[in-house]
């Protein structure tokens, strides 16, 4: 059996995979001391080979992994392995959000990340929903629901956090902002991908893909593109790097 | 020199006589050298020759000091430098020194900020900081800093650093025109006037020449070991050679000159016996894009921290520096001035429009360093690299060259995302 950990700034996320195929994933919260929760989470798998990749890769190596590979690597590998025709990956994480594009046999060919900032990632979604009083799970939906939407011009999430709040206090609804926040998550993605340049099909990974407004606000503004969603986004790093252990251990048998 | 024991000398008597804010230097001594010996010392199967850089390092607030002072004592000009637009000869034939000042640290960044705006280059606020803080022996000891007109951020900066430490600045052309030429040939006359008289003597033309042949000797050099470091595997790491390039700028010439000669020598044995570093399979990356001051080891670190070898710096600590030798044996002061002249106009920064040359350039150093990709390197707030980083991308794609951009500061806080970064792009190379 071989595993792949992603360990996460949010999650982490366990892939078992098996005669070329996932048999087994667990995703948790990744708690104070990840690398112990990793290893916890492992347990019920006789790994043959465990391939690390996410914030934490490192750590994993020092403590149970026998390799590390970027998330960059990961996704691309992971999204390959469930949508083949695939050439180019939004992958929207806690921390940082990443458009990748493939080559025809589903290796990187060119990335790119967001700078420094949380502007444009999950983290920025958190604290705005946080400050709109919403429940994570509940702010795509609500902003979903909103049929408009009020300007946010910050990108920066501490400048943004502020024009929330003002925006709050002059009463505007609570559905609307959350709209603006989500049109501005969304065109920072436009903004990564029209840089790299995309082709007929993009693929939405991590977490963030589970947010349907983000999704609905990237369908709607790339015309004559498909834009996919496999069915659990936030597993595809880890699937990568389960498949990535797969070829390692294939590779030394 | 063993792990554990590294430490960059204290001179705490001679940092009080230089009006240094000595308490706060000394801890920010200690912090450089934990860093060194981290980053430098741990490394693996080193050259011996590198045994004089380390010491070097040891003795940069010290001994090296210690020789300023007498030159200066013997009324010779020291003079602090950030370019490599400065014309070195003439301070060479004036019988000064040129040190090259540091502007690589995050340290003294908040002292910058004091006063001069944050969105500006970490170059010119690190540099302007350890003049500020009073927390750089060189900035102390000069008699006079060299400035120069090549971007907007340095040449405000100057007029307010004038009043700190006595400033001179040159104009730099822009453009490279017939024009651009005569103007800096009269710049360039005028800067001799000027360290003639901080000299009290005329330059004469054996000196001059003398100095010509100084400045190549040194360039040659740098060039040879840049040349040997090309070589699949390489016998010394990025890292080691980066260092040479930065103390480049503040070692006395002909000594320099000498062991860089020596740790040569030592190259070509170790190439002629297989001794490499790293491995065999490691990915060879061509760093291009702006100086990197000491101690500004960030991209290298990360670079070969994840198992890759830098085989080439295009940029001014780099090829930039060294590429461009000049015509020895002048036969009067005019001709040598205006061979002067030609040769500095062959610098490819930035700052110039247009500059093609800098883009076949970059293409020409890939070729010969037998690298397998590019990253481009620029500072934050750096608008002239920031947008001529296109035109390379652009050429690169072209020519199917594995590129990526960074474009960063002297803090740590982007050093979790570079990583990545670094990392894709290293896995990207390799297939
Ligand atoms: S990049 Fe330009 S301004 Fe900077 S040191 Fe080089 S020549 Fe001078
Ligand atoms: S790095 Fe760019 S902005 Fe900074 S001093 Fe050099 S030329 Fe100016």
């Amino acid at each position: 059996m071989y595993v792949g950990v992603d360990l996460g700034s949010r999650t982490i996320k366990v892939v078992a995979f098996q005669d070329g195929r996932m048999v087994d994933y667990k995703i948790e919260e990744s708690g104070f001391a990840p690398h112990e929760q990793a290893r916890e989470m492992l347990t019920d798998y006789k790994a043959d080979q465990i391939v690390a990749t996410g914030y934490g890769r490192h750590l994993a190596r020092e403590h149970f992994a026998d390799d590390v590979i970027t998330e960059i690597k990961a996704h691309g590998i992971g999204i390959h392995a469930v949508l083949p025709q695939v050439t180019t990956i939004v992958d929207v994480g806690g921390q940082d959000s990443k458009v990748i594009t493939l080559n025809g046999k589903g290796q990187v060919s060119n990335f790119q990340m967001n700078d420094k900032c949380a502007a444009g990632t999950g983290r920025f979604l958190e604290i705005m929903a946080a400050s709109l009083a919403y429940p994570l799970v509940e702010f795509g939906p609500a902003a979903l629901d909103s049929d408009q939407e009020v300007q946010i011009n910050s990108m920066c999430t501490v400048f943004a956090e502020s024009e929330v709040i003002s925006m709050k206090n002059r009463g505007a609804p609570r559905q609307h902002i959350a709209r603006a926040v989500h049109s501005s998550v969304a065109d920072r993605i436009l903004a990564m991908l029209n840089r790299i340049g995309f082709d007929k099909y993009v693929a939405f990974s991590g977490g963030v893909a589970n947010n349907p407004c983000i999704v609905s606000m990237i369908r709607g503004k790339l015309v004559g593109v498909q834009v996919a969603v496999p069915e659990n986004p936030s597993i595809i790093g880890a699937l990568g790097a389960s498949i990535e252990a797969a070829k390692l251990g294939e590779s030394q048998a | 020199m063993t792990a554990g024991k590294f430490e960059i000398k204290a001179y705490p008597e001679m940092w009080k006589d230089l009006d240094m804010d000595v308490e706060r230097f000394d801890k920010m001594r200690l912090m450089l050298g934990d860093i060194y010996e981290k980053t430098y010392l741990s490394q693996k199967n080193r050259p011996s020759g590198m045994a004089y850089f380390d010491n070097m390092i040891a003795e940069i607030h010290g001994g090296r000091i210690k020789e300023l002072l007498a030159a200066k004592k013997e009324g010779k000009p020291v003079i602090g430098t950030f370019c490599v637009y400065i014309p070195e000869e003439i301070v060479l034939a004036a019988g000064g020194v040129c040190v090259g000042l540091c502007g690589g640290s995050q340290g003294s960044v908040p002292d910058a900020e004091k006063i001069l705006p944050r969105n500006i280059c970490p170059m010119v606020k690190s540099a302007f900081g350890f003049k500020a803080g009073r927390i750089c022996p060189y900035f102390q000891a000069v008699d006079l800093v060299y400035g120069e007109t090549t971007c907007d951020a340095k040449k405000k900066t100057w007029e307010i650093l004038d009043n700190m430490v006595s400033t001179y600045v040159m104009e730099i052309p822009q453009m490279k025109k017939q024009t651009d030429q005569d103007m800096w040939l009269a710049e360039v006359k005028e800067f001799k006037t000027k360290v003639e008289s901080l000299a009290g003597k005329e330059v004469m033309l054996e000196e001059l020449n003398r100095a010509v042949k100084t400045m190549n000797n040194k360039r040659k050099a740098l060039q040879r070991i840049n040349m040997l470091r090309h070589t699949n595997p390489t016998p010394i790491s990025g890292k080691d050679v980066l260092l040479i390039e930065q103390i480049a700028f503040y070692d006395e010439p002909v000594r320099f000159t000498e062991k860089v000669g020596e740790l040569c020598d030592e190259l070509e044995q170790r190439i002629q016996d297989g001794v490499a570093v790293p491995g065999k399979n490691a990915a060879r990356v061509m760093v291009a894009g702006v100086p990197m001051a000491l101690p500004n080891w960030k991209l290298h670190n990360l670079v070969e921290g994840a198992g890759a070898v830098i085989v080439n710096e295009e940029s001014c600590i780099g090829t930039r520096y060294y590429k461009d030798l000049m015509d020895e044996d002048g036969e009067d002061i005019e001709t040598i001035l205006q061979n002067l002249t030609r040769r500095y106009m062959q610098i490819d920064c930035s700052c110039f429009t247009p500059n093609n040359e800098r883009i076949d350039q970059v293409l020409k150093e890939y070729r010969e360093s037998d690298a397998h990709g590019i990253i481009h390197y620029s500072l934050q707030f750096c608008h002239t690299y920031n947008v001529e980083e296109i035109r390379i991308r652009e050429a690169c794609e072209k020519e199917n060259i594995p590129y990526m951009f960074i474009e960063s500061d002297y803090s740590p806080e982007d050093v979790g995302q570079l990583q990545t970064r670094v990392e894709a792009f290293l896995e990207q190379i390799s297939g």
